[in-house]
């Protein structure tokens, strides 16, 4: 069950570790990082594993937009599925 | 990652949080025709039993999906046979009881709209039929989320005169009867020509004889995604990316309804419909349709030039969504309503937007004069009138047309009305009260058209 962590805005210290100790606290295994800067925002996009997550989808989700709100950056998840949907024919 | 484009990615994300694109109705149709009873009190026992067994999970697992997958799902609805089917079964029953037996289920299962407060008389009245019309009024006003239509006109048949003089009446009594709620009742109602039975879309949903016991349609929207992929291309770029690139987003946004239609269908047991694929604006700034055709190159929404920019949008969207998807139907296209649309109401606000632009811009959207605000001393003949010319031109050119239009009782052109929510607000636009009631007062069918001969 793949997904996939954006976190888009200002640039600050700390952001990995943060995104990543809240996977850790989940249970959500990361398996791969790309980050960059694109059109002057800082944006990185993390691919995940969401089969082992110790809560429900509901909640994790909240605790993601928790997690961005406190950070002042937008953080979303999104299944893979729903980009193979767009992005491929 | 590498399977992944980065810029794919964030512009998905993108559409879902900065342009409002979202799946904007997962629709359960359900068969009433097992529900026929003679005595009324058993069909609406039955008829409340059904919506409430065949819906019981509708609303949590499409929630659980939309929080799983990150999709932005709007609403949840349910759609019905025509009520006027099961009312020709029992000639003394009150129809407004079999209205608020929906009401009561579509509120037990959670759903925001039930449609189906219908009677199809396109070629004349059956039993049942007329008995439903009259009570519409008082069905609106009675109930809170029940949504009546009424399909008075069809290519094949011609137009029913009788029903469009009835309809005029229904839509104007409505108004008045919800006069202290900003006659909302009148934004519940819908007067079809041609009208789609699987469209999953308010206020016209309702569930077509021919159709499955049950099935799960999904209506996709997407202004926003398409008005900014618009914003980012050049001002001096030929018609012809403006067309491809509107067919590119059209295709993305609807692969999104079809997953979410694919996914609902499988949790739920239910097969899936159709996808329908339409702009859906929202009061939302930047979600809007008028937006559109003004980053095709419009000053306003409204001027010259409109009709042919939204011709193009509305076959650009199709042509983009039936590749995405597997079933299409309902209304599919753009819609332009007024009081839903920011873009809209500005126009009609300044001025360069009129009923008779408008008019004429239904010749090529997806529906028709929707969403419509007109001062309330219009009489019911001149709504007669308009609900006429309208079907007229749904009739000729083979398409849907409707009308949803708001008499604000009370209220003169230029004042506001506000419905809140997905209903949007708008000012009240001027319409020609010149009177048609000899015309209207003919009755009869109207022929149906040559369909060859074409010019």
């Amino acid at each position: 069950m793949k997904a996939f962590i954006t976190v888009v805005g200002q640039d600050t210290v700390g952001v990995v570790a943060k995104v990543a100790g809240l996977c850790s606290q989940l249970n959500i295994n990361i398996e791969d990082v790309t980050q960059s800067i694109l059109q002057g925002m800082f944006a990185m996009i993390m691919l995940v594993d969401i089969s082992g997550c110790n809560v429900s989808h509901e909640e994790m989700r909240a605790r993601v937009a928790a997690l961005g709100q406190e950070m002042g950056m937008q953080i979303n998840i999104t299944r893979q599925e729903v980009f193979d949907a767009m992005h491929t024919i | 990652m590498s399977m992944f484009n980065k810029g794919d990615i964030l512009e998905t994300i993108e559409m879902f949080t900065q342009e409002n694109l979202d799946v904007r109705t997962v629709t359960m149709g359900i068969s009433l025709l097992d529900c026929i009873d003679p005595d009324p009190k058993k069909a609406c026992e039955k008829v409340y039993n059904k919506i409430c067994t065949r819906a019981a999970n509708l609303v949590p697992t499409v929630e659980h999906i939309s929080a799983e997958y990150g999709i932005p799902i709007i609403n949840k609805r349910i759609s019905v046979t025509p009520i006027a089917m099961l009312l020709g079964a029992c000639p003394d029953a009150d129809p407004v009881d079999f209205a608020k037996a929906l009401d009561a289920a579509g509120k037990k299962v959670g759903v925001n709209f039930v449609g189906g407060y219908t009677a199809l008389v396109h070629k004349g009245f059956s039993a049942g039929d007329k008995r439903l019309i009259e009570s519409i009024p008082r069905a609106l006003a009675q109930t809170d989320i029940v949504c009546s239509s009424v399909n008075i006109g069809a290519t094949k048949a011609g137009l029913n005169m009788d029903a469009v003089k009835m309809m005029g009446q229904a839509v104007r009594r409505t108004a008045e009867m919800t006069a202290d709620r900003q006659c909302i009742g009148a934004a519940k109602l819908v007067i079809f020509c041609n009208a789609p039975e699987d469209n999953p879309f308010m206020a016209g949903a309702f569930h077509g004889p021919g159709e499955p016991d049950c099935e799960i349609h999904v209506g996709v929207s997407g202004p926003g995604a398409v008005r900014a992929a618009l914003a980012r291309l050049h001002k001096d770029a030929p018609i012809d990316q403006v067309a491809e690139l509107v067919k590119r987003t059209a295709f993305k946004i609807t692969r999104v309804g079809q997953l979410v239609a694919n996914l609902v269908s499988r949790e739920l047991g239910v097969p899936a419909g159709i996808i329908d694929l339409s702009l859906a604006p929202t009061p939302a700034v930047g979600d809007s349709v008028a937006n559109i055709l003004e980053e095709m190159g419009l000053e306003q929404c409204g001027c010259c030039g409109t009709t042919a920019c939204l011709a193009l949008l509305n076959d650009a969207v199709k042509k983009g969504g039936v590749m995405a998807s597997n079933h299409v139907g309902g209304l599919s296209g753009a819609f332009i309503p007024v009081s839903e649309d920011d873009g809209m109401i500005h126009a009609a606000e300044s001025g360069c937007l009129t009923i008779e632009k408008l008019e004429a811009m239904t010749a090529v959207c997806s529906v028709g004069i929707d969403m419509v605000i007109i001062p309330g001393d219009t009489s019911a003949a001149v709504i007669s009138g308009l609900i006429a010319d309208e079907a007229a031109i749904g009739m000729v050119n083979s398409k849907t047309t409707a009308v949803r239009v708001i008499p604000a009782i009370g209220r003169k052109a230029g004042e506001v009305l506000d419905f809140g929510g997905l209903l949007g607000y708008g000012p009240i636009m001027p319409i020609n009260q010149r009177d048609p009631s000899v015309f209207i007062n003919r009755g009869g069918r109207l022929p149906a058209p040559m369909q060859s001969l074409k010019n």
